[in-house]
């Protein structure tokens, strides 16, 4: 007879470990996910988790933490799309292809590489699809911090980020600079998702940017209640991967657990399919007396 | 062609303000002038750079000859802040995705303080602020409605709150008229000719018709050809006055209070 939370799960460390990354990856990627969705750069965020595939499998390969692979790759790359504008232009998005093709191109170059030096098949799985569970407790604070940077980040510029997601031409009007703005969010994007990428890969990083801010803007009417919505829907996800993953230590085949990325993944698709049985979507008749139909609050 | 005289107490002037864009002239030798309390109709086809000569007033794009004098101060510049929080702007064609977690007075909130650093927290003094902005243009029915799931004319009601929470002197619409139906549209119009007079806001508003308002105009500023025409109505939407302007050949016809302009042959 098994239980959810298994014997022993809060004993071990590498769980311990994995619920506080897990903690902060999902509150960063809710909370930015929600600007991400909003300011529709969802195409963005994939981008840059293709392209920081490349950094972390080039730091597995001369044998850094991956973390700093996907890191300075994914900073850079969003400094480049920034100065390109590739975020702007969904028609560039042939030119965005090949280069994310030869992203990943390079990633499967060192991997490989990295493989026959090592002789340690378990990397690629990890840069891919993550690696909650083994994340070495030396690297932590640095994840912590980088949460904080980029949660400090989005904090500051809350308010610029909601105004120019309305209309950038407003913002600018007011004196916003736009531009700038925009770089320290992609900055910021980068960060976070940096951090996904070590808790459940590069591949499936978006995942949890995307999936429980498009939760959470599906059941929330106000921005800060957006925000705390997909950071707890994130978390609540990731969480209980994580005690999943554990359990299924005992499913088949047995003594080998299946991946924390899986469950999280699939726990945030459940989410957000709930969302659709939470809130129908409101159709309102369009009228021209529309005066006389008002106050849905 | 009346062009008005110099008013010391013109809130807004413009000085043979000329724009090039991409090394084409939009504009050049453009002079009017705006004073407090007025409606004042940007009027001109699609395309004859109506948006172009609204940036220049918004100081988002910077003439390339004459300036633009806000209370008879150069708007571009180091004054240059000042003068924007003495604006309100509501920009063309907004589309706010239905799915976005903003409620109208989210919306109408941000316009009071959504250029600053940091996130406003709520405050009963934020409330009732928003609250008066929503019900100056009769937006307090649906405060806490998603704006994007708000119709055109109510959306336009609440970017019009937006603006006008800062409390601004001179308030810029960019074809706010645009894609409403009928009954919205006098009403939005109507809301507007109210706040210039009970609020001695100036309003600048740009349409591509200028049938909806005749009744409220107090200046018509006409572009065309990369010129402008300003005075009141009568003056200047004439078949005379227009001909020079566009240049070519142009037919104007009143019918039933309503005024059209006909390229001629």
């Amino acid at each position: 007879m098994h239980y959810l939370f298994e014997p022993g799960l809060l004993g071990s460390g590498p769980v311990r470990t994995a619920l506080l990354v897990g903690a902060v990856v999902a509150i960063t990627s809710g909370i930015i996910g929600v600007f991400t969705v909003l300011r529709g750069q969802s195409f963005a965020g994939h981008s840059l988790a293709d392209v920081a595939t490349t950094g972390g499998s080039g730091a597995f390969l001369v044998g850094l933490n991956q973390f700093w692979g996907f890191l300075v790759v994914g900073v850079a790359a969003a400094a480049l799309m920034e100065a390109i504008g590739v975020q702007r232009r969904r028609g560039r998005d042939v030119a965005t292809g090949v280069v994310l093709g030869a992203a990943l191109g390079a990633a499967a170059l060192f991997l490989y590489l990295g493989t026959l030096k090592t002789a340690t098949t378990g990397a690629s799985f990890t840069v891919l699809f993550g690696s909650i569970f083994v994340i070495s407790p030396d690297t932590v604070p640095a994840l912590v911090a980088s949460g904080a940077v980029a949660l400090l980040t989005i904090a500051v510029l809350t308010r610029m980020l909601l105004l120019t997601s309305i209309s950038p031409d407003l913002a600018r009007a007011r004196g916003v600079n736009v531009r700038l703005v925009g770089i320290a969010y992609l900055a910021a994007l980068a960060v976070s998702v940096s951090l996904a990428a070590v808790a459940i890969g590069a591949v499936l990083s978006t995942a949890l940017l995307i999936g429980p801010s498009a939760t959470a803007l599906r059941i929330t009417k106000s921005p800060a209640r957006a925000m705390a919505a997909a950071a707890l829907t994130g978390l609540a996800a990731t969480w209980l991967g994580i005690v999943l993953a554990y359990d299924s230590y005992y499913w088949p085949p047995y003594g080998h657990g299946w991946p924390v990325s899986f469950f999280v993944v699939v726990l945030v698709l459940l989410g957000y399919l709930l969302s659709y049985a939470r809130r129908p979507r409101r159709e309102r008749p369009r009228s021209p007396h529309e005066g006389a139909e008002c106050s849905p609050a | 062609m009346a062009v008005k005289p110099v008013d010391q107490a013109d809130l807004l002037r413009l000085e043979d303000v000329s724009v090039r864009l991409g090394g084409r002239e939009v504009f050049s030798d453009v002079t009017f002038s705006l004073g407090r309390g007025e409606f004042t109709g940007i009027i001109g086809p699609n395309g004859a750079g109506k948006t172009t000569l609204l940036r220049v007033i918004l100081g988002l794009l910077e003439p390339s000859g004459g300036r633009v004098l806000i209370d008879g101060e150069p708007l571009h510049g180091k004054h240059h802040g000042r003068h924007r929080a003495g604006m309100g702007y509501v920009p063309q064609k907004l589309v706010i995705d239905p799915d976005m977690p903003l409620r109208a007075r989210d919306v109408v909130s941000l316009g009071l303080d959504g250029h600053r650093l940091g996130f406003g927290f709520p405050s009963r003094k934020r409330r009732e602020l928003v609250d008066a902005a929503l019900a100056d243009v009769g937006a307090d029915g649906y405060a806490d409605a998603r704006v994007g799931e708000l119709s055109g004319g109510e959306q336009q009601r609440v970017l019009i709150a937006h603006a006008l929470i800062s409390r601004p002197s001179l308030l810029l619409l960019d074809e706010p008229l645009a894609n409403l139906d009928l009954g919205s549209e006098q009403e939005i119009v109507a809301v507007l000719s109210k706040l210039a007079r009970e609020h001695e806001i100036s309003v600048l508003l740009s349409a591509h018709d200028m049938n909806p308002l005749l009744a409220v105009m107090d200046t018509i500023v006409y572009v065309a050809n990369g010129r402008v025409a300003t005075g009141s109505t009568d003056e200047v939407v004439t078949s005379e006055g227009l001909t020079r302007l566009y240049g070519h050949h142009v037919d104007v016809v009143r019918v039933h209070n309503r005024v059209l302009v006909v390229a001629g042959e």
